[in-house]
């Protein structure tokens, strides 16, 4: 993995000047980094030729954008405002789910209204900022560690709920007269499915029938774009997910440019009071729970679109999809952490790392050793891989290893959480001094400042019931 | 008293409000018991039927699960209090301490029936593996294995308390003066690196672990409570005819009519994290009453440099914390797989968020408040079934806990810290 960390560790002075000129330099240097090393994995994996290059390059920018739009979410609430949410599953799933009543046709099994795209789309971040809303209004007076787990309870509530038979199908209404019946359901363990989704604006630019291709033409448009693609031996399927992940990189770029909006706002500019210290902001005049509960609004509304985008593209999802699992939450957590959470490029940085490094990269190693060293059949228990080893035969233990690496990727992820929070709580870019003054004073070396992520004159210990919220990863500290 | 009343009621009316749900639970409890049903037009208000015996067995189920759930959550509540940060990584020491205490008990079984030849690995691996002897062959169980199941435990706490220790030198300790987010982030990283390690060595596969377990039921026959260790014996009571060559025993003075009908029904297993839990609780409570270790504890969690000034060797108490925390956190975890015959790398995870609800409700730094906290989980998770799907029953401990955090923060035993 160490080559892996090339572009992000090269050469220091090259990358203190991108650190001045601008952001997009940094992330664009990132991918670049990032694409060179999935091209190299791409030709050692025993893929096809350049359409087999372009397919990982796909699938890796695919995931770097679902990724990144969800830490951007999570950053207005972590990064911004210091509130501990790790129910971003659950906020998903509201969104994902009420897409899918407000979308489904009305002839599904379970039906749904019917709605166009859009309807559900805005149905879909009204409703998660509503259930943001009913989660904020009690949990916010709580501290923050509490707030952790009443959100985390939240997304398993409704996991939990969306499991459950009783949900499966229901009539609203069915007791009251003037009401026409409403048949809505969650569909529980079947799931629902969603032929109306993001995909198909994508795919109607190349098909004329997008809800099912194969009964229908091919567009002026798709033909060109198609017969383009063949020459380098990329599938129709691939363009079209190419086309999808454009558009995710879209709203990447909308997403980033609201945070950044947002941040530089007098609005942002009380969020980040109140990061800091609430106290200190509720003392100036600001009612710092209505400014909690609306950032907690917008960022749950955030998070069901981004949980929209990422959910419905195969058109169908059920409750045991890894998205909604609390896990998926620590997934997109660990990298915001990672990026460095208060900084919209190093979210963005860190959904890019993450995604490809950590959650992609070790699935191509594990594919390329296992196609250039020949360790014959991989056991299929940790018994059987242990038990050669003990008489030095230990190509059944590196094959068994190389088999598993799906899970130890995850001991991977572990590690390097555990390892940045011991060196580097703010993460990559978290500890960059970001400025808060509609006029910009950063030039002017940061002699100035909080000293609340400083140690204090004890050893650093905080007074025992002050869980500091900003000595954490939110930016507070300076490290140069 | 009626005018204490009103103000109370006007001064906290969220507690009011949630008092008088719990009391239209209760009133609700006790109508479906005598079967009584109040409508009004086609609505269904209030009562219904329910059976003694299904009540009975659902509190059973309640404290059994919750005492597990108890004996784990002291060991997140004293480090909670003591160091400060939410331990994520505590649902997989439950889960470590389960495996390791597992692989001890099958190689203990497999030893003592002769199994354990040319199958050490697949029995050190808790059955990890397509061939070797079945739960069913081992048949681990409290009467008929004893040695192998408290064996298992024995290993199983210790096996936490090393790891936990470990983790604490090379992970928490150089962390100390970070806040309560950082160490508690970091905790999360040592959870996924846990878990998936332990899928590395065991499979990620749910397995059985006992076999053959034995069962004690409690039923009414004409009016007179019987144990006996099979139903069918108490069928046969039933109609007349009590067996003499199988156990079957008659409480000898209660007599409550001509009421017949299947009461309880426990396992071996169910009775065995009972008793242990509650000598578990027991011992500790009796540690930190009388030992100079509860008060270092109380000292520290109250205020850590007053104190360090004190002079109490803080470290050695986190070092004690720890032990006292992994230990129980391990029995658990072995316990709980006990009494459900199953085991799978999630454990652990699966039940941090019901230890984590256990914890605030009893108020977190009160062991005491863990304990109940744990049994009113665990009554909450089992009794919710009289009104709701079993589907919705984990959700229900979640609504609980929210409430209790929006309603008293501080939890039931709040302000009591550690013992």
């Amino acid at each position: 993995m160490s080559s892996s960390d090339g572009p992000v560790a090269s050469t220091g002075a090259q990358l203190s000047r991108w650190f001045r000129e601008g952001d997009a330099g940094l992330i664009t240097a990132v991918m670049i980094g990032i694409y060179v090393l999935f091209t190299i994995f791409a030709i050692l994996s025993p893929s096809q030729g350049l359409g087999g290059i372009v397919a990982t390059l796909q699938a890796v920018t695919f995931w770097t954008a679902l990724y990144a739009m969800l830490v951007l979410a999570l950053n207005l609430h972590w990064g911004y405002t210091g509130l501990f949410n790790i129910g971003v599953a659950g906020f998903m799933a509201v969104g994902v789910y009420t897409f899918a009543a407000l979308t489904a046709p009305t002839t599904g099994s379970p039906p749904g209204l019917g709605l166009p795209l859009w309807v559900g789309i805005v149905g879909g971040m009204l409703v998660a900022a509503l259930a943001g809303a009913l989660i904020a209004l009690p949990a916010l007076r709580l501290r923050a560690d509490y707030l952790a787990i009443v959100t985390v309870a939240f997304s398993e509530i409704v996991r939990l709920s969306l499991l459950s038979t009783s949900l499966q199908e229901f009539t609203l209404f069915s007791s009251i007269g003037f009401i026409p019946d409403l048949t809505l359901g969650s569909g529980s363990g079947q799931g629902i499915n969603m032929p109306i989704n993001p995909t198909i604006p994508v795919k109607s630019l190349f098909y004329t029938n997008p809800t099912n291709p194969a009964n229908g033409e091919i567009t002026g448009l798709g033909e060109t774009v198609f017969s383009l693609f063949a020459t380098i031996g990329v599938r129709e399927t691939v363009v079209v997910s190419i086309g999808y992940t454009l558009l995710l990189l879209a709203f990447v770029a909308l997403f980033y440019w609201l945070l950044r909006r947002i941040g530089n706002s007098p609005f942002g500019r009380v969020l980040k009071a109140i990061r800091e210290d609430e106290l200190v902001a509720n003392s100036l005049g600001k009612d710092t729970r209505m400014f909690k509960i609306k950032v907690f609004m917008v960022g749950c509304a955030l998070m069901g679109l981004g949980g929209i985008l990422w959910e419905t593209q195969k058109g169908f999802t059920d409750p045991t999809s890894t998205t909604f699992r609390p896990i998926q939450t620590f997934y997109i957590f660990i990298a915001l952490i990672i990026g460095g959470a208060g900084s919209n490029t190093g979210s963005v940085f860190g959904g890019a790392l993450f995604a490809s490094l950590l959650f992609q990269g070790p699935l191509f190693v594990s594919r390329i050793f296992s196609k250039f060293i020949e360790l014959g059949d991989a056991p299929s228990t940790f018994a059987g891989a242990v038990a050669p080893a003990l008489s030095l035969n230990f190509a059944p233990a590196a094959a068994y290893t190389l088999k598993n690496i799906p899970s130890l990727r995850f001991v991977l992820v572990g590690l390097v959480l555990v390892v940045l929070m011991q060196n580097r709580p703010t993460g990559l870019l978290g500890h960059r001094k970001e400025v808060a003054a509609s006029i910009d004073l950063s030039e002017r070396d940061g002699r100035t400042g909080d000293a609340a992520g400083k140690p204090a004159a004890d050893g650093g210990q905080m007074p025992d019931g002050v869980r500091s919220e900003s000595d954490s990863a939110s930016g507070g500290e300076r490290d140069d | 008293m009626v005018a204490d009343w009103r103000v109370s009621i006007v001064e906290r009316p969220k507690t009011a409000l949630f008092g008088l749900f719990l009391v239209g639970l209760a009133v609700d409890l006790v109508l479906k018991l005598f079967g009584v049903q109040l409508t009004l037009g086609s609505a269904n208000l209030l009562g219904g039927s329910l059976g003694l015996g299904r009540l009975i067995t659902l509190v059973w189920d309640g404290i059994v699960i919750g005492l597990g759930i108890g004996l784990a959550g002291i060991g997140l509540s004293m480090t909670y209090s003591i160091l400060s940060f939410a331990n994520f990584a505590h649902g997989d020491y439950i889960t470590s301490g389960a495996f390791a205490g597992w692989a001890v008990a099958w190689l203990v079984a497999g030893f003592g029936s002769g199994q354990l030849d040319g199958n050490v690995l697949y029995l050190a691996t808790v059955g990890f593996g397509p061939t070797g002897p079945s739960p069913a062959d081992l048949a681990i169980n409290t009467i008929k294995t004893p040695i192998a199941v408290f064996g298992g435990l024995l290993v199983a706490v210790l096996a936490t308390i090393a790891l936990t220790l470990v983790i604490d030198r090379f992970i928490f300790k150089p962390m100390r003066n970070q806040g309560g987010i950082t160490t508690l982030i970091a905790s999360i990283g040592v959870a996924l690196a846990l878990r998936y390690l332990i899928v590395f060595v065991f499979g990620a596969s749910n397995r059985g672990l006992t076999g053959g377990s034995p069962k004690l039921i409690l039923a009414a026959v004409d009016g007179q409570f019987a144990l006996a260790n099979k139903r069918s014996t108490i069928i046969l009571a039933q109609n007349g005819n009590a067996p003499t060559d199988v156990f079957y025993w008659l409480f000898p003075v209660v007599d409550i009519g001509s009421y017949s009908t299947e009461l309880l029904s426990v396992t071996g297993a169910e009775l065995t994290i009972v008793a242990t839990s509650l000598a578990l609780m027991y011992g500790l409570h009796v540690t930190l009453q009388r030992t100079k270790l509860g008060k270092a504890m109380r000292a520290m969690a109250d205020n850590e440099d007053l104190a360090r000034v004190t002079g109490i060797p803080t470290e050695r108490v986190v070092r004690a914390t720890w032990i006292i925390g992994g230990g129980l956190s391990g029995a658990a975890g072995y316990l709980i797989a006990l009494e459900r015959g199953t085991l799978a790398f999630n454990l652990g995870w699966l039940l941090l968020l019901l230890i984590f609800a256990a914890v605030i409700l009893g108020g977190i730094g009160s062991i005491y408040g863990a304990m109940v906290g744990g049994i009113l989980i665990g009554l909450t998770n089992s009794v919710s079934l009289v009104w709701i799907p079993s589907s919705f029953s984990t959700a229900a401990a979640f609504v609980i806990m929210i409430l209790v955090l929006v309603i008293r923060p501080d939890g039931l035993f709040g302000g009591v810290t550690t013992a």
